[in-house]
This record gives structure tokens, C-alpha cells and sequence, in this order.
């Protein structure tokens, strides 16, 4: 029931798209952009930096919905694309953090400047490892998916409340402003890149649901021979 | 002539804890008023269904309903009508046997319930103090608070004495006086098979 | 309702011996806070309230992990679940019961604050206030997460693990409001911040209220 996926090479074609799509855009913005202004090549992180922000969102909202799902329906394949979701968004967010503070160093001279933003993110990586955490501990799948679905619900919750609150903290001290937006001539390798992002992150998460079904699957013996037709 | 509702319809239950279907395929029915003894080896699914029935947990195959209210549906309805006796104490260690049970009731209702299991002089000592048979008692007198119209007794002579014995069979006899239903789970199949009015065997989880 | 509140009260009341332990863990705790930053009058004084709510947050981790040993001792939760008694009547009398042994504690380690730090403050309402609204805020999702944890392995170190990221905002609403409080607050910048925890709390008194009864219900 769950370990017999529709489009068996989906993820692989979504994942080779991605890389197609990275490859194409880095070396439009690595080799071809001309530097920005003020900040110079430091500033042509902002190519992967930006597409990998706008992913992780799309990420965490995607597990948010999942956990949502998974309380509403009870159905273990939300639960396994939550388990998806917590992995793919704690690695984006870690990617996330890595950037930012090399973006910082050379720029401020620190590795962290308390950006609101990189800052939420910290925090929200903290929360999907702590998730992960207890979805290792805890034995029992129904008992498992419930827990971490609960747990991913006020998580993200806290996300906005995390952001205006660090951004209101770093007002008072009238910290440095964050990577400014990138201006209309560096367009196409930030596209690029983003979708780029967004089928390899998609890839990913595909193939990591499928894997959590099939572990599922075993965990979860199948009803006994004479009620198989009574199961929806 | 308009029939009374059954005090259980099941049908098909079943339930697995992981890997192990502890429960499959068990269907009976009870008429209201009667006592039921279900019987089986250890592991035989009989916790499980006493669980069930009594909305402790959820089946994962099947319906039922108690009393006429479906257990899925209505769970509240059955918690209000139904006790379940389980094998934990469902005590908290650090209050008295009074406090525990004035979690339920009043006090003099408490009391009087005290005093039936025959823990009064003990009601103002912790639960951590007692011993096994005592706490069973306690667990008893829990039960009897709730007045329930259909009764789960999960091995209710396990850890008791011979007195203790002959106050499991006056509660249950007193309970069906009252007009309750009462299901017990048990090794003792002679003794309580002598006052069953139905008996149900289950054995790997399902009705032998 | 009054009878859940009574049953922790009770509950509480009988285990008073681990409060003073707790408060015992969290002096020290401040203590050992002010070794960190050694002899410096100024630096302690600016960064008191940062230690205060520090040493409170890492004490709310025994406490709260306490909270639902009774309930899982002899499956009491559930007997209580059966009765039945409200799931949400349940989360909310624990949670009151948690807020309340919270904010005895910080109220106790408010004196030990001033001592070590010379950090004292004539405007002592604004800071009950505070330590109540932040107390409520830690432990309104401290209580949900010490019931899923209950049930999981490695209790003690999962809660910490999940519920301090989750209150940073707690923390640093609270640290920045009595900070004010202590050194001076000109521009009336508490305000802001004690809009924050009560918007944090109004949110998550009522979310976690929602969620509970998934959490404990099998």
C-alpha cells in the first residue's frame, strides 16, 4: 500500500534536472554576472544564498502542511513526508547558516552577525534536530507520527515569533544590515539556481518519503489474511 | 417488543502493536445485566480487548459499540458509563488512598467506598506505603466510585488474598444486583466460571 | 477543573522537598554564572537579567521534567482520561501548576540576583509581572513537551533539546524587560517587549491546549 510509488524514476529525473539547472546557473553567476557594485565577488554567494532561502521555506512549509495533514488524516504517508521534510529542511538550513557566515566573514569580519534572518533559521534548524531526535526515540509508529507531527506544528508556529522578535532585539543595538537584494541585471542565475534548488530539494524529499514508506511498511505488519477487505 | 440495546456489539476487532496483530478478528455480542468471563493464556489479546472496549485505546480494524455508543465515535459517552480495572493502579504514589479517590467523588461517597474494600483505617496514608494486595483494593474501591452501568475487570484477583477473593466476588455480584454488566478477564476459570453467565476464550487473538 | 487543580496542588505540595532542591540548583547555577564572568561590578550588573532568566530556564528543565512522573507511574493519566476527565482540562491544570512553581522560583531567585550582582530595582511590580508572564510562556509548550517526551526514551535529554530553541523569543523578551527593569528603561522600550510575551503566551496557551489530547490519547 505505501512502497508501490506511481513514477518509480520521478525523484531521479527531478534530481538530474536540479543539478542541470545548478550547473547552468553558478556558472552564469560565477563566470559570466559581472560583480555587484559594493560588495564584490563576495557578493556572488548571494546566487546560491538567496535560491537556498527561498527553498528552505518552501521546505518548512511543505513539512508544516505534511504534519497537518498527518493529524487530520491519520494516514502514514503525510508521516513519512514530514520525516522527509524535518531531514531536507535541517540540511537546507544548515547550507543556510554555512553561507551566511561566509558570506560574513569577509564582509564584517565575523562569522555571525545576528541577522534576523540566518538567526531564525538557526533556531528552526535546532527545533527540526530536536524533532529528528525524537522521532528516534520513540518506538511505536502511531505513537511516532503523532508526536512528531505536533511537534513540527509548533515549531513552525514559533518561526515568525522568532524572526520579529531577534529583529526587534537587533533594532536596539543597530546591528549591520543584512545581504541587500540583488538588483535586475542578476536575474536569470538566480532563477536558474532557484529552480535548480527546488527540483533537487523536491528529488530529494521524494526519494526520502519513499524510503521512510518502505521502513514503515516493514514496521507495520500487514492486517491478518481475512480482513484485508475490511481496511479503507 | 422493542429490544434492549446489547451491552456489547463487536465485530472484527483487531489491533497490533507494531509488528504483532495482539488482537484479530474478535466479534461477540453481550445482553445487558450478565457477567462474562474471558479466558486465555498469557498473550492471548485479553488486555487488549478490555482496552478496547473500554476506549483506553483505539482498535485498528473493526467497530463496536458499548452500551450502544460506538467506540470510536462516543468515547466520551462510554468513559462516563464504563470502569475499567486495568493492571496498573491508575494511583498516584504520593497522595493518600482518601485524596486519590476524592479525585472521583466527595468525601463521604470516598469513605463509603473505603470502607467496603476494608482500607478505611489505611485512608490517610500514602499509596507509596501500600502493598500490592492493598493497592488493588484502593483500585477496587476506584471502580465502585464511578457506579459504572458496565464493568472491565482486567485479572481483578491477581496480588489479592483469600479475603481478598471473597471481596472480588461480592463486588461483582453487588454489581450485577445494581444491574451492571461486568466483563472480567481471568486465569481463575473454575472460580469464576461457577457465577458467569457467558464466557469467551481467546487464544493468539482470536476467539477460540 | 477544580479538582485537577487540587490534585496538583496536592501532587506538588506532597514533593516540596524538590523544590528546594530545584532552587538550591538554580542559586547555584547564578553563582556559578558570576565565575564566569569574574569580579567585573559593571559587566555583572548589565548582564543580570541575562543570568536570571538563564539560571531559571536550565531549572525549569528539572521541574518540568517531573511534571507527568506521577501521571506515568502507574498510569494514572490515563485513569484520569477514562473518567473521563477533559484532556484540555488536564493540560491546563498542569500547565497553571508548572507556571505557578516557576514563578515561586524565579520570585525566590530574584533576591539571590541582587546579591550577586548588585542588580537591585525599586520597580519591582514590573518585574513579578514579567517573570509571570515569562514563567507562562516557558511553560505552557514545557508542559506539552514534558507529556510527549513522558512517553518516549531518553526523557531527559530530549525536553531541553526541544523546547529551547522553541521559547528563544521567551527568553528574549523576558532578559530585555528586566534588564530595563534593573538599569533604566528611558525610552520606554518594555512595553514593546511585554507585548511580545503576552502574544507569545496568548498564542501558545491556546495551540498547545488544542494539540494536547493528540499527544496523550492512543
Amino acid at each position: 500500500m505505501l512502497a508501490n510509488p506511481r513514477f518509480p524514476k520521478l525523484p531521479y529525473a527531478l534530481m538530474t534536472l536540479g543539478v542541470v539547472c545548478l550547473l547552468i546557473g553558478s556558472y552564469l553567476g560565477l563566470f559570466v554576472a559581472p560583480p555587484e557594485h559594493y560588495m564584490g565577488e563576495v557578493q556572488r554567494i548571494m546566487y546560491v544564498h538567496v535560491p537556498t532561502a527561498w527553498n528552505w521555506m518552501l521546505a518548512v512549509l511543505f513539512t508544516f502542511g505534511a504534519a497537518i495533514a498527518y493529524l487530520f488524516t491519520s494516514d502514514f504517508k503525510w508521516d513519512a513526508r514530514v520525516e522527509a521534510g524535518l531531514e531536507v529542511g535541517a540540511l537546507l538550513g544548515f547550507l543556510l547558516c554555512c553561507q551566511g557566515a561566509i558570506w560574513a566573514k569577509p564582509t564584517w569580519g565575523v562569522w555571525w552577525d545576528w541577522d534576523p534572518r540566518l538567526t531564525s533559521t538557526a533556531v528552526l534548524l535546532c527545533s527540526f534536530a530536536g524533532i529528528l531526535a525524537l522521532r528516534r526515540f520513540v518506538d511505536e509508529p502511531t505513537k511516532r507520527a503523532v508526536l512528531s507531527s505536533v511537534a513540527t506544528i509548533i515549531a513552525s508556529v514559533d518561526l515568525p515569533i522568532v524572526y520579529f522578535s531577534v529583529r526587534w532585539w537587533n533594532s536596539l543595538h543597530q546591528m549591520q544590515s543584512s545581504p541587500a537584494t540583488v538588483s535586475s541585471q542578476f536575474h536569470l542565475p538566480l532563477r536558474l539556481n532557484a529552480f535548480g534548488i527546488l527540483f533537487l530539494m523536491s528529488g530529494f524529499i521524494a526519494l526520502r518519503a519513499r524510503i521512510a514508506s518502505q521502513r514503515l511498511s516493514s514496521e507495520l505488519a500487514p492486517p491478518p489474511q481475512e480482513l484485508v477487505g475490511e481496511l479503507a | 417488543m422493542p429490544m434492549e440495546p446489547l451491552a456489547i456489539d463487536a465485530s472484527h476487532l483487531a489491533r497490533r502493536y507494531g509488528r504483532r496483530w495482539a488482537l484479530s478478528d474478535v466479534s461477540f455480542q453481550l445482553a445487558p445485566g450478565k457477567i462474562m468471563m474471558v479466558a486465555g493464556r498469557n498473550g492471548s489479546g485479553k488486555t487488549t480487548l478490555l482496552r478496547i472496549l473500554s476506549t483506553a485505546i483505539r482498535a485498528d480494524i473493526g467497530h463496536a459499540t458499548v452500551g450502544g455508543h460506538d467506540i470510536v465515535k462516543e468515547r466520551d459517552a462510554i468513559r462516563r458509563a464504563t470502569a475499567l480495572l486495568a493492571h496498573q493502579s491508575y494511583l498516584y504514589e504520593s497522595l493518600t488512598a482518601r485524596e486519590n479517590l476524592e479525585i472521583i467523588s466527595g468525601a463521604p461517597a470516598a469513605s463509603a467506598a473505603l470502607e467496603r474494600v476494608g482500607l478505611l483505617d489505611r485512608a490517610n496514608d500514602a499509596v507509596s506505603t501500600f502493598s500490592a494486595g492493598m493497592r488493588k483494593r484502593l483500585s477496587f474501591a476506584r471502580v465502585l466510585l464511578q457506579k459504572p452501568s458496565i464493568a472491565f475487570l482486567d485479572e481483578p484477583f491477581g496480588q489479592l488474598d483469600p479475603e481478598g477473593f471473597a471481596l472480588v466476588e461480592e463486588v461483582i455480584a453487588e454489581l450485577k444486583r445494581g444491574g451492571a454488566t461486568v466483563i472480567v478477564a481471568t486465569h481463575q476459570v473454575d472460580r469464576v466460571g461457577r457465577f458467569a453467565d457467558a464466557q469467551l476464550a481467546l487464544e493468539n487473538g482470536r476467539v477460540a | 477543573m477544580i479538582a485537577a487543580l487540587r490534585k496538583e496542588f496536592l501532587l506538588q505540595w506532597r514533593t516540596r522537598a524538590q523544590a528546594v532542591a530545584v532552587f538550591v540548583f538554580g542559586a547555584t547555577s547564578l553563582l556559578l554564572f558570576s565565575f564566569a564572568i569574574g569580579p567585573n561590578a559593571a559587566a555583572l550588573r548589565q548582564h543580570a537579567a541575562g543570568f536570571l532568566w538563564l539560571g531559571l530556564l536550565l531549572s525549569s528543565t528539572l521541574t518540568l521534567s517531573e511534571s507527568f512522573h506521577a501521571e506515568m507511574e502507574n498510569r494514572a493519566l490515563e485513569g484520569l482520561l477514562l473518567l473521563p476527565v477533559s484532556p484540555r482540562v488536564l493540560y491546563y491544570g498542569k500547565a497553571l501548576a508548572n507556571t505557578v512553581q516557576l514563578m515561586l522560583l524565579g520570585i525566590a531567585l530574584v533576591p539571590v540576583m541582587v546579591v550577586l550582582y548588585d542588580a537591585g530595582t525599586t520597580r519591582i511590580p514590573i518585574v513579578l509581572l514579567i517573570i509571570a508572564l515569562g514563567t507562562a510562556g516557558i511553560s505552557a509548550p514545557g508542559t506539552l513537551y514534558s507529556a510527549m517526551t513522558a512517553q518516549a526514551r531518553a526523557k531527559q535529554t530530549l525536553l531541553p533539546l526541544l523546547l529551547f530553541p522553541l521559547i528563544v523569543p521567551v527568553l528574549l523578551a523576558s532578559v530585555k524587560a528586566t534588564s530595563l527593569a534593573i538599569l533604566g528603561d528611558p525610552m520606554d522600550q518594555s512595553s514593546a517587549w511585554l507585548a511580545l510575551l503576552v502574544a507569545f503566551d496568548g498564542i501558545y496557551w491556546s495551540l498547545c491546549g488544542l494539540l494536547f489530547d493528540r499527544v496523550v490519547e492512543d
